[in-house]
C-alpha cells in the first residue's frame, strides 16, 4: 500500500528561505493567495466540526449557516450509544500500536543488516525489497488474500498486523538513515569487541531516534487511516476499525448528518493530535523518503 | 578478529547478517514477495474460491479484450490521471512557491496544508459528499451566488462525478506534494537568484530561468509518484462514489476488487492486476528515459 522512490533532491527542510522581502503589492498579493488557500484547505474541516455541533435539520439550510449559536454537545454523547464507536476505536488503537511496534522493530533490525553487515547476496535481497515497492498494492491484493486465506489469517485482527507490519517501507527508510552513520564509528566498537547486535542496540538505536520517530508516526497514521485492508479482511463487526465502522454507520444512518460528522471528528481527532505533537518528525520523514501511503 | 580465518569470518558475517534480516524478511516473503510472484501464475488460470486453479493460457486476456466494463474502467482511470496529475502539480507547486516566501503565518499554513493528507479517506469522502450535495450543499450555493444558474449535480451526476472525485483527490494530495516541492526549492542556491536580479531579470524570468530548472529533479520525482498514485486510485473513489453513478467513476483498481473479492474470480482479477502493474511500470520507465534524455 506504500510506494517509495529515492528522492534526488530532498533535504531536511531546515535551510532558511532565500527569497528577499518583496515589494508591497507582491506582499499584499501573497497574503491574499495565502488567505484563499487557507480557506480552501480549512473550510471543509470547519464544516465538519460545525455540522457535528448542529441538529440534523440545521446541517443543510439555505443559506448555509456558518456559525451555530446553540451547539448541540449531546451529539458527542449520543454517538457512543448509537454506534459501536468504543470498540472500533479500541481495535484501531490496538492495531496501530502493534503494527507500529513490529514495523519499527523488524524494519530497523533488518535495515542494520542491509546497511552495515557485509555478506554475499545482500544486495540481491535488497533489490527484492525495492522491486516490490514499485508494484502497486492494488495489483497483488488478490494473490495476497489467497495467501492469507491459506494461512487462515482472515477475519482476525492479526491479518491486518501481518499485512502492515512487514512492509518494505520501514527497512528502506531506516537503511537510508543508517548509511549516513560513518563506518569508522562501528569499526571502533568492533575492535573493542562489541558484537553486531550490541552495536545495533547500543550505538545505532540511540543515534537513530529521529528516524525511528518519523517511521513510528508515519506507520501509526497509515494504519489508523487504512481502509482497504480492514475492508477485505475484517468481516465480523466486533473486529471493525474506526474507518470501517464509520463507513457502515454512514450507510446505516444516512440521514443523521450531524451524528455522521460527529463520528468523523472522532475518527480524525486522534490523528490530528498525534500529527501536531510529532509534526517535525513526520515532515522530515516524508521529505527524506518521499513516500506515499 | 584479525586472527580469525577469512573464510570463517565470511561465514559468520553471513549468518549474522541474515539473522538481522530474518524477522522482517519472513513476513515480507510470505505476504509480499510470494503474492507478487503468484500474480503472474494466477493471471493465466481460471480460478474461483471453490475449485483449484486451471491453466488457461491467455484466455483471461482475450476475455479482457472483449470486456466492455474493463475498457470503461481503463478509460475512467486515464480520465482521472489526465486531470489529476497536472492539476495537483500546478496547485502544489503554487503552494510551495507561496510558502517559500517571507510572509507572516507561513509556518502555520505549512502545518495546516498537511491536514487533508493525514485525514482518513472515509471522513474526507463524507465531508466532500456533503459539501457537493446538489440542492443544499455549500459548493453549489457558492456557485449560484456567483451567478451559475444551473450548478452541476456533482457525485449524483454521471458527467460531474469524475470532476468531483478529481477535485477531492487534488485537495487531499496537494499538501503532501507541496512538502516535496518545498524541499526541492530549498536546494536551489540563493546566489543564483541574486545573480539573476543583478542581471535585471524580472520575477517571471527568474522563475523560468532559475526556479524551474532547479526544480527539475523534484518535478520529475513528483510526476512519477503522482502518475503511479493516479493509476492506482481506489479507496477515495470506493468510498465517495463506489464507482457510480452507473460506471462513471469505476477505475481499474476497483474493477480488480470487484472481480476478485465480490465475484471471486481470482484468475481474471489477477489478469486485470497485471494490466494495472504493466501500465505503472511502462509509465515510470518512459518518464525515466525522457528525463534522462532531456537532462543530457
Amino acid at each position: 500500500m506504500t510506494t517509495v522512490l529515492v528522492p534526488e533532491t530532498a533535504t531536511p527542510a531546515e535551510v532558511p528561505s532565500v527569497t528577499r522581502r518583496s515589494s508591497r503589492p507582491w506582499r499584499i498579493l501573497g497574503y491574499a493567495a495565502l488567505g484563499a488557500a487557507g480557506v480552501v484547505v480549512l473550510l471543509p474541516f470547519y464544516w465538519m466540526v460545525l455540522s457535528s455541533l448542529k441538529t440534523n435539520n440545521e446541517v443543510f439550510t439555505i443559506p448555509v449557516r456558518w456559525i451555530t449559536t446553540d451547539p448541540v454537545w449531546s451529539n458527542y454523547a449520543d454517538i457512543w450509544s448509537k454506534s459501536n464507536m468504543g470498540a472500533w476505536l479500541g481495535n484501531t488503537v490496538f492495531l496501530s500500536a502493534v503494527v507500529t511496534l513490529l514495523q519499527v522493530a523488524t524494519g530497523s533490525f533488518a535495515a542494520y543488516g542491509f546497511a552495515k553487515v557485509h555478506f554475499p547476496g545482500r544486495d540481491v535481497l535488497f533489490l527484492a525489497y525495492i522491486g516490490t515497492l514499485a508494484v502497486p498494492w492494488q495489483s497483488y491484493m488478490v494473490p495476497q488474500f489467497v495467501m492469507m486465506t491459506k494461512l487462515q489469517l482472515t477475519d482476525s485482527l492479526w491479518s491486518i498486523v501481518a499485512l502492515q507490519a512487514f512492509g518494505a517501507l520501514g527497512v528502506f527508510m531506516m537503511k537510508q538513515f543508517y548509511e549516513t552513520v560513518p563506518d569508522e564509528l562501528l569499526d571502533a566498537a568492533r575492535i573493542d569487541g562489541m558484537s553486531e547486535y550490541g552495536i545495533y542496540r547500543r550505538i545505532m538505536l540511540p543515534l537513530s531516534v529521529p528516524a525511528l520517530a518519523s517511521l513510528t508516526l508515519i506507520t501509526a497514521v497509515t494504519t489508523w487511516n487504512d481502509y482497504m485492508g480492514p475492508l477485505i479482511y475484517l468481516r465480523s463487526p466486533d473486529l471493525w476499525t474506526i474507518q470501517i465502522g464509520l463507513k457502515s454507520f454512514i450507510s446505516q444512518y444516512n440521514a443523521e448528518y450531524a451524528l455522521i460528522m460527529t463520528g468523523s471528528v472522532l475518527s480524525v481527532l486522534p490523528i490530528v493530535v498525534v500529527f501536531l505533537l510529532g509534526q517535525r518528525y513526520f515532515v522530515e520523514g516524508i521529505a527524506t523518503t518521499g513516500l506515499k501511503g | 578478529m584479525t586472527t580469525m580465518p577469512v573464510r570463517r569470518r565470511r561465514w559468520r558475517n553471513t549468518a549474522v547478517g541474515l539473522s538481522f534480516l530474518l524477522p522482517n524478511f519472513i513476513g515480507f516473503l510470505i505476504l509480499t514477495l510470494i503474492p507478487v510472484g503468484l500474480l503472474f501464475y494466477y493471471a493465466f488460470t481460471e480460478w474461483n474460491v471453490f475449485g483449484g486453479a486451471t491453466w488457461t493460457g491467455l484466455d483471461n486476456f482475450r476475455q479482457m479484450a472483449r470486456d466492455t466494463t474493463f475498457w470503461t474502467a481503463l478509460r475512467n482511470t486515464l480520465y482521472y490521471a489526465a486531470f489529476h496529475i497536472p492539476l495537483t502539480l500546478g496547485v502544489s507547486l503554487g503552494l510551495a512557491l507561496l510558502l517559500n516566501r517571507k510572509l507572516r503565518g507561513v509556518a502555520f499554513f505549512r502545518t495546516v496544508a498537511f491536514f487533508p493528507y493525514i485525514t482518513s479517506i472515509v471522513a474526507v469522502a463524507q465531508i466532500w459528499n456533503m459539501l457537493f450535495s446538489p440542492g443544499y450543499g455549500p459548493v453549489n450555493e457558492l456557485l449560484r451566488w456567483v451567478g451559475v444558474d444551473n450548478p452541476p449535480g456533482w457525485t449524483t451526476s454521471a458527467d460531474w462525478s469524475m470532476p468531483a472525485v478529481i477535485l477531492v483527490g487534488t485537495w487531499r494530495d496537494m499538501g503532501y506534494y507541496m512538502l516535496l516541492f518545498l524541499a526541492g526549492l530549498q536546494t536551489i542556491p540563493g546566489q543564483l537568484y541574486e545573480a539573476a536580479r543583478v542581471d535585471g531579470a524580472s520575477a517571471w524570468q527568474r522563475f523560468r530561468a532559475v526556479t524551474l530548472p532547479g526544480l527539475r529533479p523534484t518535478t520529475f520525482f513528483i510526476t512519477v509518484l503522482l502518475t503511479i498514485g493516479s493509476f492506482k486510485v481506489f479507496d477515495l473513489i470506493l468510498v465517495m462514489t463506489n464507482g457510480g453513478p452507473g460506471q462513471s467513476t469505476l477505475v481499474l483498481a476497483q474493477y480488480i476488487f470487484r472481480k476478485g473479492f465480490e465475484e471471486n474470480q481470482f484468475g481474471y482479477a489477477s489478469a486485470v492486476s497485471i494490466v494495472l502493474f504493466a501500465i505503472c511500470l511502462v509509465v515510470t520507465v518512459v518518464q525515466f528515459v525522457v528525463n534522462k534524455r532531456r537532462s543530457s
